[in-house]
């Protein structure tokens, strides 16, 4: 007893018991109980909920876009972490903090804002219409929205990471004869790759149950344009409640299916 | 310390507004058009029922989609009255909650639906695309804007009302359906509310004409003071009717019974007609309708109980999973 270092926080069984509790209020029992009332209807019944076309549009849709705007927000989040942790400018402070702001924002509110601006009316969406591009209510204007919704992600697990690793790092590659682009490859970019997935996980994710930005700007056709969280909404409304949660059941079960490879791969690759 | 000198402000909190609380409270769930009449109607009801001799009373509202209104009251929000954009989500009070009885709507009369409404067409001013009636709409390059009727009340009204002028012109279902499925190809966004096809009408200037409710309507034209837009109606339509209903669980539980009916009855008095009518909400008592005259003009009005057998019959038709909706948006 004595020869045990104590840790900071003190009783193992007591925060493991407060995790547990705290784990299963907020998470465990709501999911749990979504899946106990799936679990009404037969295989053959939730089935035929989650294979209908329309389900199988949504559910491409609610995916492709994530993904799409996950991916840009990974390749341009780089960027913006990079130049915010690596160079001092006027205005720095300032830009960090906005990075924030699609956090703050009521996610109805910038649905509405950015529907505003790039519908065909629309400022942007006008300029966009006269090279024959159609922003909102379409497929792009989706994943803007999810890009959007999803920047401070990336950009946020890479700051801390880059700020650890010292310009030294750089410089010693740089003395050892390794090109810029060397550098990057094979020095910094291992070092980053891990918080890297965890952003982009993290942005795939939320991106997938976006529902208050993308409803303004989606214009909703079946079948075109309708995301997978509306449906779920579509399936209330008609008190389809079970066919609402099965629903939501598959996209647990697909985002966990996608998500926990991202995770072991993150985790090989920080403990090579 | 802190821990005490705390839980004895709570506790004087808790005392003060139980002193508040003498006057009666009521929760009024309705859906999202309403809003500006019931400011208007509860101020008014306040006065009538002190004049009556009793407690003041302050009406909570609550306002949103009406399906999701009528889901949160099923979940148990304590709502003493509802005020819903149609009798198929109070009859889910019944079905779902066992809230009120299966015959609330004969309880009050008019079926329960103090003030009515229709459907009418928004156009841009000049109505360039010269748009007066039904078929109008399915004019080539004519875009249309309504919400998507699976997630608005408002919506279900006028996918019925484009229904029933078309089964009167073309004289059968399947020419009805025809007409309605070509009616929503030329619909470019579907909204999940009225306000927000309002919003992608009148604000982002998108498509020719809005499907409306005839109060949201007229409230456009006085909050744009109708200079970009005007209102056309129809040769036809449906007589759209928000019925309202004690929740009779919610009220014993509270001992609100009494003062909640005299709400709901008192929206039928000259007053709350005269109140109705002047947020554009058709009166039912003949006297204000005659007097409110030149603001609703005349025209033919289907009703869902005598051409559509009812929400009971029209919702699994038209609106549930694999209805007349869905035949119109099947995802190959």
């Amino acid at each position: 007893m004595s020869r045990r270092i104590s840790p900071v926080i003190p009783g193992f069984g007591l925060t493991l018991g407060y995790t547990l509790v705290y784990l299963s209020l907020l998470v465990l029992i709501p999911l749990g109980a979504m899946f106990v009332h799936a679990s009404q209807l037969s295989w053959a019944e939730f089935w035929a909920v989650i294979s209908a076309p329309r389900v199988l549009a949504a559910l491409k849709l609610s995916f492709g876009t994530a993904l799409a705007a996950a991916l840009l927000n990974g390749v341009i989040g780089i960027l913006l972490a990079w130049v915010l942790v690596r160079y001092t400018f006027p205005g720095r402070k300032l830009i960090d903090a906005m990075i924030d702001l699609p956090f703050a924002l009521p996610t109805a509110v910038a649905g509405i804002a950015l529907t505003a601006l790039y519908a065909p009316a629309g400022p942007v969406g006008q300029l966009a219409g006269e090279f024959g591009l159609k922003i909102a209510y379409t497929p792009l204007g989706i994943a803007l929205a999810l890009t959007f919704v999803t920047l401070p992600f990336v950009v946020r697990t890479l700051q801390p990471v880059l700020a650890d690793i010292p310009r030294e790092v750089e410089e010693a590659a740089a003395c050892l004869g390794a090109s810029p682009w060397q550098t990057f490859r094979h020095v910094l970019l291992p070092a980053l790759l891990p918080a890297w997935l965890t952003g982009f996980a993290l942005a795939f994710a939320r991106g997938i149950g976006e529902y208050g930005s993308v409803i303004f700007i989606a214009g909703n056709m079946p079948g075109k344009t309708e995301i997978l969280p509306l449906l779920i909404m579509v399936k209330l409304d008609q008190y389809d409640y079970t066919g609402a949660t099965s629903i939501g059941v598959l996209m647990l079960v697909v985002s966990f299916a996608l998500l926990l490879p991202l995770n072991l791969l993150q985790r090989r690759i920080a403990t090579p | 310390m802190s821990i005490r000198r705390f839980a004895l402000a709570a506790l004087a909190g808790l005392s003060l507004s139980a002193t508040a609380q003498a006057q009666t409270l009521l929760l009024n769930v309705s859906y999202d058009p309403t809003r500006e009449l019931y400011k208007e109607y509860n101020a008014a009801f306040n006065k009538h029922w002190q004049a009556e001799g009793n407690d003041p009373v302050t009406v909570q509202q609550s306002h949103g989609g009406s399906g999701k209104q009528a889901r949160a009251v099923i979940d148990g929000l304590k709502a003493d009255v509802v005020t819903l954009a149609l009798a198929g989500d109070i009859d889910e009070l019944y079905r779902l909650g066992k809230l009120i009885p299966e015959d609330w709507q004969s309880r009050l009369p008019q079926a329960s639906t103090p003030y009515t409404s229709t459907i009418v067409f928004l156009v841009r001013k000049g109505n360039p695309k010269g748009i007066k009636d039904w078929g109008d709409l399915v004019k080539p390059g004519v875009e249309v804007i309504t919400p998507n009727p699976k997630t608005s009340g408002g919506a279900r009204w006028n996918l019925l009302a484009a229904w029933a002028w078309a089964q009167q012109k073309y004289g059968s279902e399947d020419k009805a359906k025809a007409f309605v499925e070509q009616l929503y190809k030329q619909v470019p966004v579907l909204d999940t509310g009225a306000r927000g096809s309002t919003i992608t009408f009148v604000n982002n200037n998108i498509g020719d004409v809005l499907l409306a409710w005839e109060n949201e309507a007229f409230l456009a034209l006085k909050e744009q003071g109708g200079e970009n837009f005007e209102i056309v109606v129809p040769s036809l339509s449906i007589l759209a009717e928000p019925p309202v209903a004690v929740v009779d669980r919610n009220v014993d539980k509270k001992g609100t019974r009494e003062v909640a009916t005299a709400y709901l009855n008192y929206l039928y008095s000259e007053e709350g007609q005269r109140i109705a009518a002047k947020n554009f909400y058709r009166p039912r008592n003949e006297k204000v309708a005659a007097e409110f005259a030149k603001q609703f003009p005349r025209l033919e009005l289907v009703t869902i109980d005598k051409d559509f057998g009812g929400w009971k019959a029209a919702q699994p038709k038209f609106f549930n999973d694999g209805g007349v909706f869905d035949q119109i948006y099947k995802v190959k």
